[in-house]
């Protein structure tokens, strides 16, 4: 994986921008790794079906990766098989 | 990732919802991003090597920004202020360019330069007429923005900002979507400074509603605020110092009560103004911004709640946070340093490194940026012990008086707690005795308080080597337009004077 890439889900419609990307991995979304290009969609695992969200950010316990959700879709994102969880985004005061 | 996928997340969320606003007009984010698509197709055929816009803001300045990125082409505004000679340098150094905005005066500047020119009806009217909505955006890894400095000290520098250098900024300090749909942003900083490619970006993102004001006129700003109920907006100390002069006592003050956020930034802000301003908007949440055109913009605030403890305390320390920039952002590092590299302890002077991806320090002619990554800003500051920084001017304005490193800011500020003194500037001139001596350069608006007054407030609030050898009296001081002191004319002034 490399940061500054895209990547689709196989299954659903989820598209996600690597923010951060650790250098081995693999990155899924409901169930199924993702691609770059996406060919006939499979279906979603139901153990990872809870969705993504337009421009949240997702991360792994250790932070090892940051995934921007730039399209969001059914199924739901996991490193090596873990669940990815939304970053806690600290709202800054606008400054521009 | 590329600047391009800041508006096109808007355009996929909610296609249908107001963007931008410009002389009475109305953009979408759908309408704004296909218009942005059109402009890569016509950019692209141009083979031009940069995208330069000579205009004051409008939807022109969004549509360029982000057409060029889709194109692969740096975008370049230019300072429409500049005189002659100094803009047609600009654009020799840009050829060939896609040049939008006031065509007679690149004609007139750039006679047989293998330019393409139109204006900002014809840019925006070709633009929607070959639209490509359908594309992806781009991901594009090299220069979004090339910016001139304003060479207050030397010839304009090319300053560069990658994508992936405004997309950190972005992603770092805004939430997507996070704007309510009644929130708006009253834009008024030109479009050729680095405030004003942020203020696009951040609201694009945050999906905030854009109100440009092509031209900054105080009343203008106060009738548009008020008719578009601006709830955010930005500006230059200079803007706020005319805002409040038109405002007055806020007798006659129209209603404002939305505006719940005004940001400052990009020059010093005199304590005395920030109070008025706190008085005259009690509601309103003031952030102060601190950042470089090198840095992608902001790198350290000071938010709404410290300004309003700072306004309200007895605490002499936290009172004087009033004059500080605030902290750093998380996704920035910041150190101060002295001139053999050291890092310095709180409270001690030095000059202020930075950090982070949102950094570029990189110019057309070479990168500024140390081993490491860290980038000498040439501004000169302190931390106090609680991680506040405070600016204490330019490192190359520091007046070195026999050894000794003398800010000209802390001059300054006892000047002009003066009531006589309407504004001050302190620069170094040649000594014989000291290799540098202070020298004061003052406005009034009261009665000369005399040489001898004016040399005992110094030794009295702060030390006799700060006592100003030379004194001299003028109408005004020299500012840019966007209110930076020109501190080399102030030098001439005393050469000569």
């Amino acid at each position: 994986m490399k940061s500054g890439s895209k990547l689709k889900s196989a299954v659903c419609d989820t598209e996600v921008l690597l923010v951060k990307a650790p250098a081995e991995g693999v990155l899924s979304c409901g169930g199924a790794p993702m691609v770059a290009e996406r060919g006939e969609k499979g279906t979603i695992d139901p153990a990872f079906s809870e969705g993504t969200k337009m421009g949240k950010r997702y991360t792994d316990a250790t932070g090892s990766i940051e995934a921007l959700c730039i399209k969001p879709g059914a199924g739901s994102l996991a490193l090596n098989g873990v669940a990815l969880h939304l970053k806690d985004a600290k709202p800054l005061p606008s400054s521009d | 990732m590329d600047i391009s996928l800041l508006l096109k997340m808007a355009a996929d969320a909610e296609p249908e919802r107001i963007g931008l606003t410009c002389d009475g007009r109305n953009w979408t984010y759908a309408g704004l991003w296909a218009a942005a698509t059109g402009a890569a197709v016509e950019i692209a055929k141009s083979g031009a090597s940069h995208v330069a816009l000579l205009d004051t803001g409008s939807e022109a300045a969004p549509i360029a920004l982000i057409g060029a990125a889709l194109a692969g082409v740096p975008y370049c505004p230019l300072n429409y202020r500049l005189a002659d000679a100094d803009l047609g340098a600009l654009i020799a150094r840009i050829e060939p360019a896609f040049i939008i905005g006031d065509v007679a005066r690149v004609n007139k500047l750039a006679p047989g330069g293998k330019h393409t020119v139109l204006t900002r009806a014809d840019f925006v009217k070709q633009a929607e007429a070959v639209a490509a909505p359908e594309r992806e955006a781009g991901e594009g890894e090299g220069i979004a923005v090339q910016l001139f400095t304003s060479g207050t000290t030397a010839a304009p520098k090319a300053a560069i900002l990658r994508h992936s250098n405004l997309v950190s900024y972005i992603l770092g300090t805004v939430e997507f979507g996070g704007a309510d749909p009644a929130e708006a942003a009253l834009v008024s900083v030109p479009p050729y400074h680095i405030a004003g490619i942020a203020a696009l970006l951040s609201s694009i993102y945050a999906m905030r509603r854009i109100i440009l004001l092509p031209a900054f006129d105080p009343n203008v700003w106060i009738e548009l605020a008020a008719k578009e109920k601006a709830t955010n907006a930005f500006v230059v100390p200079t803007m706020l110092s005319r805002i409040v002069e038109a405002l007055g006592d806020g007798s006659n003050m129209p209603d404002l009560s939305h505006l719940k956020a005004i940001a400052y930034g990009g020059g010093r802000m005199p304590v005395e103004l920030l109070v008025r301003a706190l008085d005259l908007f009690p509601n309103t949440g003031f952030t102060n911004a601190y950042g470089l055109t090198e840095t992608s913009s902001t790198i350290a605030l000071l938010g709404p709640d410290e300004h309003r403890a700072a306004h309200k305390s007895d605490d002499p320390k936290v009172l004087a946070r009033l004059g500080s920039v605030g902290k750093p952002l998380p996704t920035v590092e910041l150190e101060i340093r002295d001139e053999e590299g050291r890092i310095l302890p709180p409270g001690e002077a030095g000059e202020i490194y930075v950090r982070g991806d949102q950094v570029s320090g990189e110019y057309r002619e070479r990168s500024a940026l140390l081993p490491g990554g860290w980038f000498p800003t040439r501004d000169a500051g302190y931390l106090d012990d609680e991680g506040y920084l405070f600016l204490s001017g330019r490192a190359d304005d520091v007046i070195v008086r026999g050894g000794e490193n003398i800010s000209p800011g802390e001059i300054e500020d006892v000047l002009l707690a003066h009531p006589a003194i309407a504004d001050a500037a302190a620069v170094g001139v040649p000594s014989t005795e000291w290799g540098e001596a202070v020298a004061v350069v003052i406005a009034l608006k009261g009665e000369h308080p005399g040489e001898a007054e004016i040399k005992a407030l110094i030794r009295d609030r702060l030390r006799s080597s700060r006592v100003p050898e030379k004194i001299m009296v003028v109408e005004a001081l020299p500012y840019n337009e966007m209110g930076k002191l020109l501190r080399r004319e102030v030098r001439r002034l005393l050469a000569t004077g």
